[in-house]
């Protein structure tokens, strides 16, 4: 069997010292009736055999690097520097555990206070914790500690937030008789209320479009709610942060800072705060520390909000992070730096809109209306599920069909340009919708 | 181990330098709103060199599976088999997107149905769910799902769920994240669950118990089957906490014993790596009467395809997607090479390796219970007069393993939890139990080499309190 150590003679000898005669002895407190079942699973494959297994089943799926790529909608293909990978795989970093002996975990623990102090500048917040799962459950958290840090249950929320997000919040919510009221469009049009918990903001929402938010923090403040922004990334790097817009706190989806997409995970959920709420703030945190000689080091911190030490006393019951995903975000931000991160959103940008003007001179198409960041949505003349049927298989993904979260909006393509995208072919995506619909 | 202090990114930074290039603008440029425009980002400036250089420095100052002997108690620190890094790096699962159409998903859709289907078998579950991101996200899903039947069945004072004392630590914060209240329920003196206090509790608010089997005293529950049939009979359901299947994979399937529903953690059991503290996996399975209540979406196949699907009554999404995909890949690997004879070499592995330790040990520590364990053991660190278990996880260190898991059961005063797991061979578990026992003298004889350690790592003992005071969490240049 691989990857157990020891021979028969080892066992043997071990079997000796408990002082049992064999190996099922050990299992005598399991109820005998049901001890050493018949289990229905194939049969062992060696490694050679199982990496043919999987990368057949690889190879069936549609892949971004070989394709023309303008889908988005919460999951980005974007550039990743070789240097992320490198330091993420090395196995110091891959097959440590959560760092709670800091003497013989200083490089993990030095790795998550980096991240954190990079992400709270690109946030603009001042304290930001060591992550979760991915930016749908780090908003659904931010949603219950405005819930739980105001007492009150209303939250108002963009009707243009990530479908799959409004679902989280709703299943996090479930038992605590949250209601739930949607602005359209401009978040100006929140009428936050004396019972609104937190005015919810995405940033640029889920049609890609993006705000000017002058003014919206004081209108929450005025009203005793929170203001929550769920930011991209990379949009953050160009443009005015959830810090600079006056959040009280800040979520996003950290896949776009160096972590692959993956089918959908793991993700990178990021967490903001002000200073005023970091004790009601979920998920780990790393904070700096002395030693006896003063020597500067680092250790998880403000631990009696977690639910190892406080039970059900916790502000939630995470207990991991994404640790490594994280890593690769740290990396990610350290190799792109200022001038690359914020490289990136201008190429995003321009790219994206370039790619707007042609599509809209495309017979029968036009875009939505507003400004957008590197997304925005094509009414098209037919169907959009089946343009996008037509051109998969053709090495062209064109968008997402909104109809997949939204059957009445049958006629509405969601198109996301990145920096990977080349001109070639942006413009192989206009002539094959002009073509996709003749 | 790099003893050497190393700067912090924004000290290493310096204006002007870049690491990565992109390409040039290939599009004729679309003005950008100045208004919307921040100035600066703050994120540092280096080059590749210097970031390479810091990142692997920073590295060197860890333990990890790959260089040390790891025993946390609970966390099932196993051997991370490097295939399966390879295979969950091939570019036709890392460059896959989740929203394609199920005709361009096949090789993931049949990973994930595939996974399901084992994973189920192992622990005789009828439905199964990836959805959870870790184990605490199954135990969310799994709590969250007790509730969604009984108000299904308009059963709406079902608020009240049992959790042994010998639970971790998660279940009482997800029965909060529920809205339930936990009740907590003694340990026996044999270390299971204290069938009169658990009686005491049953009645018809009860929502269900939460029972983690093998307990965290590494005991095996041996009423299980008496429990899981007295919760039922209040109407109750019974959540497994699955954490400690490495003991039981091969060798119990949870369900035939009364559990309804459960999470494993996949990167416990099957061998996923921990990532410095993530991503994990969750797998939540259910028996017929609550499968339909699974998180989702879920991946089945229908006519030789797959396909991705939602339970009937689900209690909705936990994540974005379908779970910590990446993650499954490695652990559908680590399956597929074990199959069913290895995952039971596996468990059996696991609790004799466990089992040898706490023999080899247990004439210089006291253990609270000295019953034959399954994977774990729990002993207590007070050797000597003023030496606390944790002196002695920090001499461990200068003497070249990473400590076991410490002040956890909350049951046992002193505690120092020990899960040495299959992968490690009998001269390691010598080595182990050799330190162990040469620290229990060394606190008798020499107490200050346990006083001051670690004197070997690039910082001593840090003053957390002090840290927890004043807390300094980012860079402040």
């Amino acid at each position: 069997v691989p990857f157990i150590a020891n021979s028969d003679s080892d066992r043997k000898a071990m079997l000796a010292r408990v002082g049992v005669g064999s190996l099922d002895e050990l299992f005598a407190d399991i109820p005998a009736a049901h001890r050493f079942p018949k289990l229905d699973l194939p049969e062992p494959l060696s490694e050679m055999e199982v990496v043919r297994e999987v990368e057949s089943m690889a190879a069936l799926n549609l892949r971004a690097s070989s394709s023309a790529w303008f889908l988005g909608a919460g999951c980005y293909w974007r550039f990743t520097p070789a240097v992320v990978g490198a330091i993420a795989s090395r196995g110091e970093f891959l097959t440590a555990y959560t760092p709670y002996q800091p003497e013989v975990s200083q490089g993990t623990l030095q790795a998550i206070f980096e991240y954190q102090s990079m992400a709270a500048r690109l946030m603009g917040m001042e304290v930001v914790n060591a992550s979760h799962y991915d930016g749908a459950t780090a908003l659904a958290e931010a949603v219950l500690l405005s819930g739980n840090h105001t007492g009150r249950r209303e939250v108002v929320l963009p009707a243009a937030l990530h479908p799959e997000y409004r679902q989280v919040i709703e299943s996090y919510c479930a038992a605590f008789g949250y209601s739930f009221v949607e602005f359209d469009g401009d978040p100006k049009t929140a009428k936050p209320g004396d019972s609104t918990a937190c005015v919810v903001v995405q940033l640029p929402d889920f049609e890609g479009r993006i705000w000017d938010l002058t003014g919206l923090a004081d209108a929450a403040h005025a009203a005793g709610a929170l203001l929550v922004v769920h930011v991209d990334p990379v949009y953050a790097a160009l443009f005015k942060c959830p810090g600079e817009l006056g959040a009280d706190l800040a979520t996003a989806e950290g896949q776009s800072l160096g972590n692959a997409m993956n089918f959908g995970g793991p993700f990178l959920g990021m967490m903001g705060a002000t200073n005023k709420l970091v004790r009601k703030m979920p998920g780990r945190i790393v904070g700096e520390a002395k030693d006896a000689e003063g020597r500067r080091g680092f250790v998880l911190t403000l631990s009696a909000r977690e639910q190892h030490i406080r039970r059900e006393k916790a502000v939630s019951n995470i207990c991991s992070n994404q640790g490594l995903s994280m890593l690769q975000a740290c990396v990610h931000m350290a190799a792109m730096g200022k001038a690359g991160l914020r490289a990136v959103a201008e190429l995003s940008w321009h790219k994206a809109h370039y790619a707007a003007s042609l599509v809209a001179k495309a017979p029968g198409f036009s875009l939505m209306p507003g400004e957008f960041f590197c997304e925005f949505v094509v009414r098209t003349p037919r169907p959009a599920a089946e343009i996008v049927e037509r051109l998969e298989s053709r090495g062209v993904v064109p968008g997402l069909a909104l109809s997949r979260y939204y059957p009445e909006r049958t006629h509405e393509l969601l198109v996301c340009v990145t920096e990977m995208c080349t001109k070639a072919q942006i413009e192989l995506l206009a002539s094959s919708l002009e073509e996709a619909v003749r | 181990m790099n003893l050497h202090p190393e700067k912090l990114i924004y000290e290493l930074s310096s204006p002007g330098r870049q690491a990565v290039a992109l390409p040039r603008l290939d599009v004729p440029e679309t003005a950008i709103p100045k208004a919307l425009l921040r100035a600066d980002n703050g994120l540092p400036e280096l080059d590749e060199l210097t970031v390479v250089r810091h990142f692997t420095r920073l590295s060197q100052k860890n333990f990890s599976i790959d260089t040390h002997f790891y025993p946390l108690g609970s966390c099932t620190m196993k051997y991370n088999p490097k295939v399966n890094e390879k295979l969950a790096s091939l570019p036709g699962f890392t460059d896959a997107h989740p929203l394609v159409s199920d005709a361009h998903a096949q090789g993931s859709l049949e990973l994930i149905a595939r996974l399901q289907e084992y994973l189920a078998e192992l622990g005789g579950f009828s439905g199964v769910s990836l959805q959870p991101a870790a184990g605490a996200h199954g135990e969310l899903a799994g709590v969250f799902m007790i509730r969604a039947y009984h108000l299904s069945r308009g059963d709406a004072k079902r608020d009240k769920m049992l959790i042994p004392d010998s639970a971790h630590g998660t279940n009482p914060a997800t029965c909060t994240m529920a809205g339930m209240r936990t009740v907590t329920i003694p340990s026996a003196e044999d270390g299971g669950v204290d069938m009169a206090a658990l009686k005491a509790e049953l009645d018809e608010t009860v929502a269900g118990i939460m029972l983690t089997n093998p307990n965290t005293l590494g005991i095996f529950e041996r009423n299980i089957e008496e429990i899981a049939k007295l919760v039922h009979a209040a109407g109750g359901l019974v959540y497994g906490d699955g954490a400690n299947m490495n003991a039981l994979a091969g060798v119990l399937k949870p369900a035939s014993v009364g559990i309804d529903v459960m999470h494993y953690n996949l990167h416990k059991t099957f061998s996923t790596p921990h990532g410095g503290g993530g991503p994990g996996a969750g797998f939540v399975g259910a028996t017929p009467a609550l499968a339909d209540f699974l998180p989702g979406p879920v991946a089945r196949e229908r006519e030789g395809r797959y396909e991705l699907f939602m339970p009937a009554r689900s209690i909705g999404r936990l994540k974005s997607f379908y779970g910590n995909f990446g993650v499954l890949v490695r652990a559908y690997a680590y399956v597929r090479m074990l199959g069913a004879s290895g995952m039971r070499r596996v468990a059996e592995n696991a609790v004799l390796n466990a089992n040898y330790l706490r023999v080899l040990v247990e004439g210089s520590y006291k253990l609270k219970y000295t019953r034959r364990c399954m994977h774990e053991f729990v002993a207590m660190g007070d050797v000597a007069e003023g030496i606390h278990t944790l002196d002695v996880a920090k001499r461990l260190i200068d003497l070249g393993f990473h400590p076991p898991t410490i002040y956890f059961p909350l049951i046992v005063p002193e505690a120092i939890m020990i899960e040495p797991t299959e992968t490690e061979d009998k001269e390691a578990l010598d080595e182990f139990a050799a330190a162990l026992i040469r620290i229990a003298e060394e606190a008798k004889t020499n107490p200050d080499l346990l006083k001051k350690a670690p004197t070997t790592t690039p910082v001593g003992r840090l003053d957390e309190v002090a840290a927890a005071r004043c807390p300094v969490l980012c860079y402040r240049g």
